[in-house]
């Protein structure tokens, strides 16, 4: 039955491909000049959905013409891409992105030069065919982050065989590990006690709140990041977000850097724009470190580099941290404020009073002045 | 009864030797720091050695070398050795062993000599500094032995001393050697070094072949890269204008003249009697004084009578530019570049002083991109390394807008930045340098406009190469999608849909939309014959047709032409007609009788198209076009006369001019008469003509803005050519002076009168005349 099913799936998926193919044909055979039109894929071109509540990608398309050199080589490694992923569907093969990109070295004019390309281009293909790299049978390298806390979950593991794993009680210290697939068939969750979800950025922070208890003290359960997280970290946070109907608070370094990091789990991410109705969990609370932190807490601090200044400019004209009206947080004036100051600080600096001074103080503090403790 | 104070101080005045002047004054002389001093010795040994093969017409083969003294600090050997005509033995030791001895000193004409202290400075700071002499060894006739001496500059008398002498037998055929030991410091990377020094003076006395040996034996050979000598110059007069009243003194005591007036006839540069009596005249000072009598106040009022009187302009032949091949060539060996533009002015004027600008642009290669531009200067072949900042040449650059140049530029004036080299040449009678030390030019107005000028012309043929460099890699990138990615967008998208491969011919010609043109040359060393071929592709979807130019130097012989061309002047035209979409048409032709280097680069115009349309030649622009052909001209004959083509020019202008006034002639002695008030008239048409001049030329020039000005003083120097012309065409007849002044004002008349008909918009037969004189700037008027 399953089995069927994604034979239908496959199919589809490879008439969306071929549809993209068609297009390039159709153009030549009319003697036009072949492109295909993708959104621009900047902060200059996101906008809000107020329907999903989270940013997408706004009405300004881009043309990849064969006009230009990078126009022409991008339309020929979407034929070469299509045709590969066509075969690999048909043949009931997965590869990584990596794979892939190693698989183009045999493509002759149309291989790429770097992973990036490659990776860029299945973004691309992704807004074209309006469909998943999962649909394409492609994955990333490298798998999601960590879970500790009192939920359970049912995972469709290798052997086809379900299992059940409590994130508490049937995991080591390092927790679970988050797949590269989150999505229903492969992941149920089950049962679950817990009052908020804790997103954290750093490794050593999420063990300092795991050596510390804090997920049982405080009900909660704890995701790592691990830095700029993977889809399908974001995907399982806004899962679980929904469906067992926990809030979200994401707690990050002080840096230009982790701001973005929140805005990829909270708003959705500029590359992705696409799918950030999937991914983006728009009611989550930062709950820093935020450069007003830094003067109220009296945190160590290193000084901004240049690019950190840089990003943070950047950052005053992206349009997810512009104005207040749909975060919780004060974007502007926090991002004016750490320019002023020129000062960044770590998570871990907390420790400067303390061990447990993150669990037993901050993260209290924190906690009730977004309402989610007492 | 004491002695008088001054009586004392004269005994200690008589003790200030010339080693004492010579010590106080180091800086101006170039002897401020060890490695100038270095730099001061070759340069005024060099200098010597190039002016002395010159003046014998030897093609200058220069030696030099520096070698460290063992065991001593700061100390070198320099030995400098040239194959020039040698110095006679009595003329040894005044020339090497006495300060401000010399020929050229109160000569008026263009050589490196004026340029610094001399030799005898240099020897002079050599036995100051280490205590040693200085070795001359020279030979003067190939059947006579070689002399040498060791000599000293006695210091208090300012006079040389031969320590020893001899006579031996010298493998050389002519030449002079001179070996010193100097106290100094010798570095190379810098831009002030001796290898930078010979590299330039290489680049602008492209004649002169120098091997350099470093004191780390590194041995550099800077080649020749012509075997012409530069034209020798003449010594000419001076100019009334421009001298100075201790000068008119001296001469008026010097003069073998026995009246004021032929004195003023004989001794200045174009005095003509008339003249000559119009400024005793005005002077209020009889012409029959005896020069030797003249006093201050006569002076002055003669001085002040200099300026009243229109005196012609000095002449210009006496000048001895490069020349644009040759500076290109200089340029060329010495330098690594994409490409290289050269302009030599026409020769100009200021304050009674001839003198020529000469520009070159060296653009791309390993030059770095983001740095300023480096700046040559020479003055009278030689380099100028030190004061850049203060030299008017540097100034006529700041003072440009680059950013319309291709150049970046902040805020549109200083320095530009980007990968390439402006070179300035000036040569003059007297360079007006702004210090002792000689490594500036003042800022003349007449000098920074001429340098802006043809700095300019350069500018605008970087430009369009720089255009041209775009433009081209566009075009390779558009045939890498076109030959490349396209074809194989259509296959692996027909193999996708299992269809069959779609047609790309009209696709391409949509990418492209562009009519490409290729161009090579080949050269055929033996024969001496350039093959040019033209491939021209009409990669556009449409049909075109157009019209192709070639520019062509006009000495040499053209043949071969394919297809039949149009017409065939300085410019080959073809009529291509009707050329389908994505078809090809092949052109060709030979030029026969030049160097490889004389034709390294083709020049292409369209015309009756859309020059967007085109990649591989330019817009058909009516003055460019004109200046291509008149540039060509003038390279045929660069070194015989810069100016020829334009004085010619003149000549035909003239002709007509006295065809159609033709009547006035008949009334000769009338027109004299009348001469007093045409002269005033001529003021007034003067000023409005200029005003006229200056918003045509405007128009022709784009550089709208910085051009104020300089067009009135373009003007002016337009008539003193014109009036040359007319002096040199009439001038054996010297009985016609009358006729020739007359002529003068006629020709200023003449503007006037063709102004004042075109302003009518009358089409009058003179119209012919007016365009070549004026350019066609008229017409787009």
């Amino acid at each position: 039955m399953t089995g069927e099913k994604k034979t239908e799936k496959g199919k589809e998926t490879i008439q969306k491909l071929e549809n993209v193919a068609s297009e390039v044909y159709d153009r030549l055979m009319e003697t036009q000049i072949p492109f295909v039109s993708l959104p621009v894929r900047t902060k200059k071109n996101i906008v809000f959905s107020d329907r999903h509540s989270v940013w997408k990608y706004g009405d300004t398309m881009s043309e990849r013409t064969a006009k230009t050199l990078d126009g022409a080589y991008m339309l020929l490694r979407t034929m070469y891409t299509i045709d590969f992923i066509r075969k690999q569907i048909n043949t009931k093969k997965s590869s990584t992105l990596r794979e892939m990109y190693y698989i183009s070295e045999g493509w002759d004019l149309a291989k790429f030069h770097a992973q990036q390309e490659s990776d860029r281009l299945i973004e691309d293909m992704e807004i074209m065919t309006k469909g998943m790299r999962e649909d394409f049978k492609l994955r990333p390298e490298e798998n999601g982050a960590s879970i500790i806390g009192n939920i359970t979950i049912e995972e469709v593991v290798r052997t086809g065989a379900k299992r059940k794993i409590n994130c508490r009680d049937d995991i080591g210290d390092a927790g679970y590990t988050i797949p590269y697939n989150v999505e229903k068939e492969k992941i149920k969750f089950k049962d679950w006690d817990a009052d908020f979800i804790i997103a954290i950025e750093t490794g050593g922070m999420f063990d300092r709140l795991s050596e510390n208890g804090f997920d049982e003290k405080s009900r909660a359960i704890l995701v790592h990041l691990k830095g700029q997280p993977a889809r399908c970290t974001r995907r399982l946070i806004k899962r679980i977000s929904e469906e067992c109907k926990l809030p979200v608070v994401v707690f990050t370094d002080g840096d230009p850097w982790s701001y973005r990091i929140f805005a990829s789990v909270a708003y959705g991410a500029i590359k992705t724009a696409h799918i950030s109705e999937y991914l983006a969990t728009p009611s989550a609370s930062f709950i820093g470190i935020l450069p007003s932190d830094i003067e109220n807490y009296k945190l160590p601090t290193d000084k901004l580099t240049d690019q950190d200044i840089h990003a943070l400019k950047s950052e005053l004209s992206d349009p997810r941290f512009k104005g207040n009206a749909y975060q919780n947080t004060a974007w502007e004036d926090e991002i004016k404020l750490q320019l002023e100051i020129g000062k960044k600080s770590e998570q871990q600096a907390l420790a400067k009073y303390g061990l447990d001074y993150v669990t037993d103080t901050y993260l209290p503090e924190k906690l009730s002045q977004i309402g989610l403790i007492k | 009864m004491a002695t008088p104070i001054a009586e004392e101080l004269a005994k200690k005045q008589k003790e200030i030797s010339v080693a004492e002047f010579f010590e106080r004054n180091k800086q101006i002389l170039g002897f401020d720091s060890l490695t100038r001093a270095m730099l001061t010795s070759v340069k005024e040994g060099v200098d010597n050695a190039l002016d002395a093969c010159e003046e014998a017409d030897i093609l200058p083969d220069i030696l030099v070398e520096i070698k460290k003294v063992e065991k001593a600090r700061d100390e070198y050997n320099i030995i400098i050795e040239d194959n020039g005509p040698g110095v006679v033995k009595k003329q040894i030791p005044p020339i090497f062993g006495k300060l401000l001895y010399g020929s050229r000193f109160h000569a008026i004409r263009q050589s490196r000599g004026q340029q610094g202290i001399g030799i005898s400075a240099v020897v002079m700071y050599a036995q100051l500094t280490t205590g040693r002499p200085t070795r001359i060894t020279s030979k003067i006739s190939e059947d006579r032995p070689a002399y040498q001496a060791d000599l000293v500059i006695d210091t208090k008398k300012n006079k040389p001393e031969i320590l020893r002498e001899e006579t031996f037998h010298w493998d050389k055929k002519t030449g002079t050697k001179i070996e010193l030991t100097v106290q100094g410091r010798y570095v190379r990377e810098k831009r002030q070094s001796v290898y930078e020094y010979l590299r330039s003076t290489a680049v602008v006395n492209p004649h002169a072949r120098i091997v350099f040996i470093e004191p780390d034996d590194t041995k550099t050979v800077f080649e020749r890269a012509t075997d012409r000598m530069p034209k020798p110059t003449v010594e000419i007069k001076p100019h009334p204008e421009g001298t100075e009243l201790g000068t008119l003194l001296k001469m008026g005591k010097a003069t073998e003249s026995y009246k004021l007036l032929s004195f003023l006839v004989n001794e200045f540069s174009r005095v003509t009697p008339e003249k000559a009596r119009e400024i005793c005249n005005r002077a209020v000072v009889d012409e029959d004084l005896r020069p030797q009598d003249i006093n201050r106040e006569q002076a002055n009022r003669l001085l002040d009578a200099f300026k009243l009187v229109k005196i012609m302009a000095p002449p210009t032949d006496c000048l001895s530019p490069i020349g644009e091949i040759l500076v290109k060539k200089g340029l060329k060996k010495e330098m690594k570049a994409d490409f290289i533009v050269t302009s030599t002015r026409p020769p100009s004027v200021h304050s009674g002083t001839p003198f020529q600008v000469e520009a070159g642009i060296v653009y791309g290669g390993e030059l770095p991109k983001d740095q300023n531009i480096q700046i040559m200067r020479f003055a009278n072949r030689v380099p100028l390394l030190y004061q850049q900042g203060g030299c008017v040449m540097t100034h006529a650059i700041e003072n440009m807008d680059w950013r319309r140049y291709g150049l970046e530029q902040r805020g549109g004036s200083g320095i530009p930045v980007g990968p390439a080299i402006v070179s300035v040449h000036v040569a003059s009678t007297r360079i007006p340098f702004t210090s002792e030390s000689k490594e500036a030019i003042a800022d003349i107005p007449e000098i920074q406009t001429e340098t802006q000028l043809a700095i300019r012309e350069c500018a605008r043929k970087m430009l369009s190469h720089i255009r041209k460099k775009l433009k081209l890699a566009k075009m390779k990138e558009k045939e890498e999608i076109i030959r490349k990615v396209l074809p194989l967008i259509a296959e692996k998208s027909a193999e996708i849909l299992n269809k069959p491969v779609p047609p790309i011919e009209q696709v391409v010609a949509k990418i492209m939309n562009s009519i490409i043109i290729e161009d090579s040359i080949s050269y055929d060393e033996k024969k001496k014959v350039h093959k040019i071929r033209i491939n021209l592709t009409n990669y556009t979807p449409h049909a075109k047709k157009f019209k192709l130019g070639a520019v062509v130097p006009s000495d040499a012989k053209i043949q071969n032409i394919e297809p039949k061309p149009e017409k065939m002047d300085h410019v080959i035209i073809w009529d291509m007609k009707r050329i389908p979409s994505t078809e090809k048409r092949v052109l060709g032709f030979e030029i026969c009788g030049l160097d490889r280097d004389d034709y390294d680069e083709n020049e292409l115009y369209v015309d009756g198209i859309d020059p967007e349309l085109v990649s591989g030649a330019e817009e058909w622009d009516a003055t460019a076009f004109e200046e291509k052909s008149k540039m060509t001209e003038k390279g045929e004959e660069e070194i015989e006369s810069e100016s020829e083509t334009e004085e010619s020019k003149r000549t035909e202008i003239k002709e007509e001019t006295e065809e159609k006034a033709g009547r006035k002639e008949e009334t000769e002695e009338k027109v004299t008469e009348e001469k007093i008030e045409v002269k005033n008239v001529e003021k007034k048409i003067e000023l409005e003509s200029e005003d006229k001049e200056s918003k045509k030329t405007e128009i022709k020039r784009e550089e709208k803005k910085e051009e104020t000005g300089k067009e009135q003083w373009e003007l002016e120097k337009k008539k003193d050519e014109t009036k040359k012309v007319v002096k040199e065409k009439k001038g054996e007849k010297t009985e016609k002076k009358e006729v020739e002044e007359k002529e003068e004002e006629e020709v200023e008349k003449k503007i006037e009168s063709e102004k004042g008909e075109a302003k009518d918009s009358k089409k009058a037969e003179i119209k012919k005349d007016i365009k070549e004189k004026a350019g066609k700037e008229r017409e787009e008027q």
